[in-house]
């Protein structure tokens, strides 16, 4: 009944297939690049993957704003932001080598596996020569990975565990936030001041990879000046309600309660702690405290209220008053209407060093990219001094410990930094035994 | 042909010619043009495509012949990706035994997992199947750490043994995923005049293996023991009555079914040799039922099609960002502009998720049958115009 029909689209099917294979072999482009999506344009792809859903899309906004801006600056338009403060004058405000940047954007959604997905459409169907961003470190991880094996260079967003340049390092893959390690090294002699050497810590860890190398740092660290470690309990990432982790810590003896919680799960422990009255309460003759390894803007605001006089580190503030952060938090705040975040601010920075890098390296060329980054020593992007250390691609410049305002004067002076660690303290060997297993292969140009 | 009567083996051809001729099919609009933004012809998403038809297929053998709806058909999707990263660490780089590893392992755990949800029916057993996916997920993301990798999932590593490859390339980079030398990334480019066109070793590699499975569905959906299933959906009390034991019917419906996801994530971590526990994750398992209603239960030809679309649209609606947008509606007045993009811009981008329920609601409320059942009815519609004959009967048909 339905044999004519079929014949007739039979028909028109083998003609297509006949036509597409008289087609084929008369325009024969090879793809012999000499690398991955090598720009032959007039023009050069940039791939942010940043998360836009999920628990960390506040983040992702704000990082893309800081691509977004970092693309006019090295276009040329607007003030030209850190450039003009930047250490290495090599960029010059015409894009990178003479091609204009363009950028597409891809959601990690804070899942490895999308954010691979997101970022092989970009390698692959956009041509990006280098991925940047993500605000994980399980995807930072994956993301790096990937470009490794694709054979493009991969700036990270904001990663914070010690396995992106652990572990799980790779030559393709470039950090410059700084990380769980450096994080306890710089709180450590911070809270033996303020809080003495005999406290006895219990460890709340949100239960995947960047919670296990945070703790493993705080422990090492506040051990090492005579802390007691009593429990570390593990909270599982999608905990909305901390009340039932938080009622046994009283009764732990311990004094000091460290909250290895990142985002919004931060946000509802300390919450959570602060309502309990843990902070009024006196344990061991001494008053109960909180700590907070890692803090951000977004996430101080998040907490309201409760982070007043709490320490944490933090990568970089935006009322720092050297001369890049100045200009930065300028022509950020003249576009937005704000002051961005340090997601925001180490975003920006991996896109002007990356630019940098080829301007130096003159070639797109993933290998010459890598060579020219490492080792590479800057100044004048908010951080002060930092070395891009060959061994393991991880920045290392000072580290901030910050406390929450206990007079805030706006929603986005919260943090008040209470001390510019010097970067001598926060260093490390390449082979210490929280970065230890894993190598970084070398440099991989793709196809 | 292949013991299939000629309305399967019609159905079998157009799709071996679709999946074939995938790359040219799916880049429809010239590489420099505006339009290309629409284009999904790369390795990465039309590999996604097949092998989550592959998924859909399977998930179509229990959901679609039995009437069982497990919520928990992920968990089977990450073992397999599990098993198929852990043979590339462990004894090549060759995909052929990642992936035969990947569908016993999956099969075995969905025997363990069949055997004790199929004790009860309907919401009961779609709720433990849930609750043993999200538990495998807790162990994969947590517990199970050392195996799993946790949430930054399981990768491979440069001094990972390989015991029949090499640990690692000459340059000292981690080897790619292979068949017997032939890299599943190598990829020719073919333009046409203004034209790209993309030809992948990986994506062939998973249409061959997706025509086979879907072979294997079509023999099962036309043999005795599809009939069987198709009983125990229509009515499980009558069938119990007549003396019959429906669970070793279903218990095998389910392992089959496992066993389909099992290769997908075996062909997954092929393609990617990494895998993370948000595949277990219960919105993935929620995914592939919207894939198989979005294109039509019990269908042979549906569920392949559900995936296609909601891969699309993750993957290439989902990248239209408002900057794109304004440059769409770039001809129009400022004011204009801004007002059209504010209404678009909601529905597409990361709002896709919002396009996709809307589409999804509709097909529920007026094509039940899923978009098969649309083109069943644009056929028909067709059909009756030029002649006017009503009695015309179209390819596929539902099981129920």
């Amino acid at each position: 009944m339905s044999k004519s029909n079929l014949t007739r689209r039979g028909l028109l099917k083998t003609s297509a297939i006949a036509g597409a294979g008289v087609a084929l072999p008369t325009i024969f482009t090879s793809s012999a690049n000499a690398f991955t999506n090598e720009p032959t344009g007039s023009t050069v792809t940039l791939g942010f993957n940043v998360p836009q859903t999920g628990p960390y899309a506040d983040e992702g906004a704000d990082e893309l704003r800081a691509y977004e801006l970092a693309v006019e600056h090295l276009n040329g338009g607007g003030d030209g932001g850190m450039m003009n403060t930047f250490s290495s004058k090599a960029l010059k405000g015409n894009g990178i080598l003479g091609k204009k940047v363009e950028y597409v954007t891809g959601d990690t959604q804070t899942k490895s596996d999308a954010a691979r997905a997101s970022a092989k459409s970009m390698i692959e169907k956009d041509g990006a020569i280098m991925i940047t961003g993500g605000s994980s470190s399980g995807v930072a991880v994956a993301v790096q990975a990937l470009c490794q094996e694709a054979g493009v260079i991969f700036m990270a967003g904001l990663t914070h565990s010690n396995d992106t340049t652990g572990k799980d390092k790779r030559a393709n893959g470039f950090r410059h936030f700084f990380n769980s390690y450096m994080s306890g090294a710089a709180l450590a002699p911070v809270l033996a001041n303020a809080y003495g050497t005999d406290r006895k810590a219990y460890h709340l860890t949100a239960d995947y990879n960047w919670g296990y190398t945070t703790e493993e740092a705080i422990r090492a660290s506040t051990e090492a000046m005579g802390w007691e470690t009593v429990a570390a309990v593990k909270t599982p990432l999608t905990q909305t309600d901390f009340s039932s982790y938080i009622a046994p810590v009283l009764q732990s003896g311990a004094d000091t309660l460290v909250l290895n919680h990142y985002g919004g799960n931060m946000v509802n422990s300390l919450t959570n702690a602060v309502q309990f009255g843990l902070r009024d309460k006196q344990v061991n003759g001494k008053d109960f405290q909180i700590v907070v390894p890692l803090y951000s803007r977004l996430m101080a605001r998040g907490a309201g209220e409760n982070v007043k006089g709490i320490f944490g580190s933090t990568n970089w503030h935006w009322s720092l008053t050297d001369e890049g952060s100045k200009t930065f938090v300028k022509s950020f705040g003249e576009k937005y209407g704000f002051p961005p975040s340090q997601a925001a601010h180490t975003c920006y920075v991996q896109t002007l060093l990356y630019a940098d890098a080829v301007e130096r390296a003159g070639s797109f060329q993933p290998c010459a990219v890598v060579e020219a980054l490492e080792g590479f020593e800057f100044d004048g992007l908010g951080n002060g001094p930092t070395l891009y250390r060959a061994e393991d691609h991880q920045c290392f410049k000072d580290v901030l410990v910050v406390k929450g305002k206990e007079n805030p004067t706006s929603e986005f002076d919260l943090l008040e930094i209470v001390e510019v660690t010097p970067v001598d303290q926060v260093t490390y060997a390449p082979d210490h035994p929280q970065f230890a297993g894993g190598a970084l292969g070398s440099c991989n140009n793709g196809a | 042909m292949f013991g299939l009567d000629k309305k399967d083996t019609s159905l079998l051809i157009i799709v071996a010619i679709l999946t074939m001729l995938a790359p040219f099919i799916l880049n429809p609009f010239p590489a420099d043009s505006a339009m290309a933004q629409f284009n999904a012809g790369y390795p990465d998403l039309m590999q996604r495509f097949v092998i989550f038809g592959i998924f859909a297929i399977g998930f179509n053998i229990l959901f679609g012949l039995t009437g069982y709806l497990s919520f928990g058909h992920a968990a089977f999707l990450g073992v397999g990706s599990y098993a198929a990263v852990w043979m590339f660490k462990l004894l090549s780089m060759n995909v052929i035994p990642a992936i035969i590893l990947a569908v016993i392992t999956s099969g075995l755990f969905a025997l363990l997992i069949g055997f004790i949800s199929l004790r009860r029916s309907g919401i009961y057993f779609s709720i433990l199947t849930l609750a043993f996916a999200q538990m495998s997920f807790a162990l994969a993301y947590s517990v199970l750490t050392p195996i799993t990798g946790g949430e930054t999932g399981l990768q491979l590593a440069l001094d990972d043994p390989r015991i029949l490859g090499a640990s690692q390339t000459p340059e000292g980079n981690i080897p790619v995923p292979g068949l017997f030398g032939m890299e599943m990334r190598e990829t020719t480019q073919i333009a046409v005049g203004a034209w790209e066109f993309t030809f992948n070793v990986g994506y062939y590699f998973c249409a061959v293996i997706m025509l086979l499975s879907f072979y294997l569905a079509i023999r099962i959906f036309r043999s005795p023991f599809g009939m069987m299933l198709r009983a125990i959906k229509s009515n499980q009390q009558r069938l119990n009555y007549t003396g019959l034991n429906a669970r070793p019917y279903t218990l095998a419906a389910f392992v089959i079914s496992g066993m389909y996801a099992g290769l997908a994530g075996g062909l997954m971590a092929s393609m990617d040799p990494l895998a993370g526990a948000e595949r277990m994750f219960w919105t993935a398992s929620g995914e592939v039922v919207l894939m198989t209603i979005l294109g039509g239960v019990g269908t042979l030809i549906g569920p392949v099609l559900g995936a296609g679309m909601i891969k699309y649209m993750e993957n290439i609606i989902s990248k239209i960002n408002s900057d794109i947008l304004h440059g769409w509606f770039a001809f129009m007045p400022d004011g204009l502009e801004d007002f059209v993009v504010a209404i678009v811009y909601p529905f597409i981008g990361k709002g896709w998720h919002l396009t996709l329920g809307i589409i999804f609601m509709l097909v529920v409320i007026f094509l039940p049958g899923g978009l098969v059942e649309g083109g069943q009815r644009i056929a028909k519609a067709f059909k009756r115009r030029k002649s006017d004959d009503a009695s015309g009967k179209t390819s596929t048909e539902p099981a129920e």
